[in-house]
């Protein structure tokens, strides 16, 4: 195809970036991981040494071409560079998310058929040892920490270090096939299967090759101006096409340093450390840090509270104009001035964002005071649209167009067309190859022009050109009499305040909209215990009187935003309720990137949805719950189903509609 | 295979356990009129979980407090590596390698995890208090080496994320493990834990075990422990001693105890027939 030009051709797979980089950044660093208190890093020509030493390993484990081999972890640079030593040999990586359970990663494994797995540490190990007997096909197992190993049969399992080690003393027997196996890997080849979540249905393995993988990094690269002076922090999921891209992908191509934090606990700190260039974070990220900020100032002296609430006022209005470079009088630049080494500094400090030239939100919709927040502090923070079948990129915020209701422009390459139904098409280079056996949904996906359904509704803005999605398409639906019901839509306007989680709303098909909430434990348990009121779980605080009450505040002040919209007023909540227990992965109400999962909701608490529309006050269940290590056992409870205040809508539009 | 020395035996899971680290010959500790321990024998061997049992006041604690050297019984002898041990102070006993936790938790609230675990290297410290007050030569290079020592107890016990915040902010479970951190971080030939799971919930229990294990297996350390959990003990001890009213009832492996009449009447408290 024409995208290839001479040098994008020798520059045909992860490994010959990897290459490239260990000859022309030799000496800067690639990866770095604090262990043992101390950040340890690894430049481009140490990391190359040890990839390949890892490779010639598996060669000599038996690691053949076309291979499938899991990764099971937390971000290491362990685990990075076992995809990359994968690739070398010919095969293909698999990342698997780390927090699933054996039943979950048991379907993939058998899926994709994996002879190798590696896993980050006893815990994965076990799983996959779990699930074994099963998936006959595992032949070995290689584990990246050795604690808790040593009484494991190592008959069919081998430490990463000592895989390693085996490469370095084989060299000379596989160096030549490794050259061989390498040198072949050409722009179609796959570079790497990643299963998408589904929010129905079983997760599906989506092939992308090298050429997707490598147009989207080097377009997305440009786009951004990205050099290999950025610095990431590697936190998501290995197993989201997100972190595939930014780690690997952009990491390789533009041979910048990717940053491994100590655990996901230290994460916050681990950021502050760092202070990433370049940083992504889904919405919930910005909101929590937000809430915890919040949280914090509340315990600040009358003059703090005072400093900050004055200079985030001004900031508010004046920090988004000077970013966009509109004109702003002399006063109000040097007001900014001032904040910025009062206020805005330090924020952007403690939140580790000090460094921050470009950040990205996705994955949801984000709340217009949290993005607003952000870009008045001064930090880049635009938003793109993306998914797994696109190697991430479909449309993307440049610098100086940015808002919190749209999600940009078609990204370099990448072209989007509304369909007829509403839904999105797009067509570009980093556009799958196929679902891994799986044909019949290859093809009701893509079209045999190239153009991919993304399954969300949405338009492009008159005037601007930029995309505005409204919620999946196949959740937009009709109320009884024949309104809009999108409730992706009203469930992100309940998210937006800190008191609440997660929200599913109920309607399509009936006369009104109910909603189950879940409320957020660090902002109402800071708030019972800034009120003296004591609980012992979420349970309890959530079934708290005072607690639905503001719940109900909320509602309201919603469903009132909501009238103002007459497409959406028929969407208000007449009832809610507050749920006994966090919605959770484990139990497969959610995804693991946290989208809820309608249809699995609705079946489980049929009980609860159906006290919400008749009428009762309250409504007792008992609820099945799975532990972090597969085990379950169940919850029960009583729940108040409350009543809030339906808003009119001004002056009867809906009767001059009828 | 090689020979294993006499009085030495592989368990089941393949841990080697060797000859008595500790032996404590006919021990009587009396407070005045009361006597608290009566006349017990009991070993320890080398790599072993011993668990010491028995309901409130049955001397458990006194014992652990008499390895430890804080309690000095007025008969009986304590062999400790195949020597008999004189009347010691409990820092002395600590210099010899036994380190221990509490029922209480008894950290310093004010310091961070860090420093408290730090604070378990303190008998190894030979620098002046000159140099360290001025972190200088000798007394810098030994603080480096003790802090890698430590940053590896941190990440052995995943308390990476509480590092640097004082104890007294942390939930109970944490300091517990930051407790039983302070304890390795001496580098022990026997550690003594003082009910290391009172007070927790069944997943704080579970992690504690596991720690306990993982601590046995890794450093070979043997680990002499004291708690009221049946389950618990039953599940991670190799050995167990039974105490009632300051006797010794009952001794073996956690099969034997378990179906020790003695053992089931005095503490388990179901009747038999």
């Amino acid at each position: 195809m024409a995208e290839i030009s001479a040098s994008s051709a020798e520059l045909a797979s992860i490994p010959a970036l990897l290459e490239r980089n260990a000859r022309k950044y030799a000496a800067r660093p690639a990866y770095r991981e604090k262990e043992y208190g101390i950040w340890q890093s690894w430049t481009w020509l140490e990391t190359h040494e040890e990839i390949r030493a890892l490779a010639l390993g598996m060669l000599d484990l038996g690691v053949a071409q076309g291979d499938h081999v899991a990764i099971i972890g937390a971000n290491r640079p362990a685990l990075y560079w076992s995809m990359v030593a994968a690739q070398m040999c010919g095969a293909v990586p698999v990342p698997l998310y780390q927090d699933a359970v054996a039943e979950e990663m048991a379907y993939v494994l058998e899926h994709c058929g994996a002879r190798f797995v590696v896993a980050e540490d006893q815990e994965q190990v076990d799983k996959v040892l779990e699930i074994q007997d099963r998936v006959g096909h595992i032949e070995h197992i290689i584990y990246h920490d050795k604690r808790g190993m040593r009484k494991y049969d190592h008959s069919r399992m081998n430490a990463l270090e000592d895989v390693q080690a085996t490469g370095r003393a084989a060299h000379h027997r596989f160096e030549e096939e490794l050259k061989r196996r390498t040198d072949a890997l050409g722009y179609d080849d796959t570079c790497v299967m990643l299963y998408t979540s589904g929010t129905t249905g079983r997760p599906k393995g989506v092939v992308l090759s090298n050429r997707n993988i490598i147009e989207a990094s080097k377009s997305s690269s440009e786009f951004d101006h990205l050099t290999e002076k950025e610095s990431v922090l590697a936190y998501l999921p290995m197993a989201w096409v997100g972190d595939f891209i930014f780690s690997i992908g952009q990491a390789m191509w533009n041979g910048f340093c990717v940053n491994c934090p100590e655990s996901a606990e230290t994460m916050y700190e681990n950021l502050h450390e760092i202070g990433p260039t370049y940083f992504f974070a889904p919405p919930r990220y910005f909101e929590q840090r937000i809430t915890l900020l919040t949280i914090r100032m509340e315990d600040a002296g009358t003059f703090k509270k005072w400093l900050f609430k004055h200079f985030m006022e001004h900031a508010r209005k004046v920090g988004p104009k000077l970013m966009d470079g509109e004109p702003v009088g002399f006063g109000d630049r040097m007001k900014y001035a001032l904040g910025n080494v009062l206020v805005y500094g330090p924020v952007r400090n403690r939140a580790g964002m000090s460094n921050v030239r470009i950040g990205y939100t996705a994955g949801e919709a984000i709340g217009p005071e949290i993005f607003e927040f952000w870009r008045s502090l001064g930090i880049n923070l635009k938003q793109l649209y993306g998914q797994t079948e696109a190697s991430v990129f479909i449309t993307q915020q440049p610098d100086g167009e940015v808002r919190a209701d749209t999600v940009g422009v078609p990204s370099p390459g990448v072209e989007v067309k509304i369909g007829e139904t509403g839904e999105v098409f797009y067509r570009s280079p980093g556009t799958f190859v196929e679902y891994y056996k799986n044909a019949e949904s290859t093809a009701s996906t893509k079209d045999p022009e190239g153009w991919v359904a993304t399954g969300d509704a949405g338009f492009f803005e008159e005037g601007t050109g930029h995309l505005r999605i409204i919620d999946r398409a196949k959740d937009v639906g009709k109320m009884a009499d024949g309104s809009l019901f999108a409730p992706k839509y009203v469930e992100n306007k309940l998210k937006f305040y800190p008191n609440i989680l997660e929200a599913v709303v109920f309607g399509g098909g009936r006369d009104r909209c109910c909603a189950f909430i879940n409320i957020d434990l660090t902002a109402v348990g800071n708030w019972a215990e800034r009120n003296n009121i004591s609980y012992g779980s979420y349970q309890e605080l959530a079934g708290h009187p005072q607690v639905l009450a503001t719940v109900q505040e909320h509602v309201e002040e919603m469903n009132a935003s909501l009238a103002e919209d007459k497409m959406l007023a028929g969407c208000q909540i007449h009832r809610f309720l507050i749920l006994h227990k966090e919605l959770d992965a484990d139990d497969g109400e959610l995804t693991r990137t946290r989208k809820v999962r309608r249809r699995i909701i609705e079946e489980k608490y049929a009980d609860l949805i159906t006290a919400l529309y008749d009428g009762s006050g309250s409504v007792s269940t008992t609820t099945e719950v799975t532990y972090e290590d597969g085990r379950k056992g169940s919850i029960s409870a009583t729940l108040e189903i409350r009543d809030a205040e339906v808003a009119h809508v001004r002056a009867g539009t809906l009767e001059a509609a009828e | 295979m090689n020979e294993l020395a006499p009085d030495t035996y592989l368990t089941d899971d393949g841990r080697k356990i060797g000859p008595p680290v500790l032996e404590m010959k006919n021990i009587t500790l009396r407070f005045g009129g009361v006597t608290a321990i009566k006349d017990i024998s009991f070993d320890i061997r080398e790599g072993e979980i011993r668990a010491i049992i028995g309901p409130n006041g049955a001397g458990k604690s006194s014992m652990l407090n008499v390895i430890n050297g804080f309690y000095h019984p007025q008969e009986g002898e304590i062999w400790f590596r195949g020597a008999r041990r004189p009347s010691m102070k409990p820092y002395e006993v600590a210099r010899q390698g036994i380190a221990r936790t509490f029922q209480n938790i008894a950290l310093f609230k004010g310091m961070s995890t860090l420093d408290n675990i730090m604070t378990g290297r303190n008998t190894m410290m030979k620098s002046g208090l000159l140099a360290q007050a001025i972190w200088w030569g000798k007394a810098e290079r030994e603080e480096i080496y003790h802090r890698e020592q430590v940053e590896k107890v941190i990440d052995f016990l995943e308390i990476q994320h509480i590092r640097k915040t004082p104890v007294g902010r942390l939930p109970y479970g944490l300091q517990k493990r930051v407790e039983l951190g302070r304890a390795l971080a001496a580098e022990p030939k026997l550690l003594l834990l003082d009910e290391p799971m009172a007070g927790m919930n069944v997943e704080e229990k579970e992690d504690m075990s596991r720690f306990i294990l993982d601590v046995n297996d890794e450093f070979g350390t043997t680990i002499a422990l004291i708690e009221h959990d049946m389950g618990v003990v039953m599940d991670i001890s190799d050995r167990v001693v039974v105490m009632d009213y300051g006797r010794k009832i009952g001794d073996g492996t956690p099969e034997e105890v378990r179906s020790n009449p003695e053992v089931i009447d005095a503490y388990l408290g179901v009747s038999h027939d």
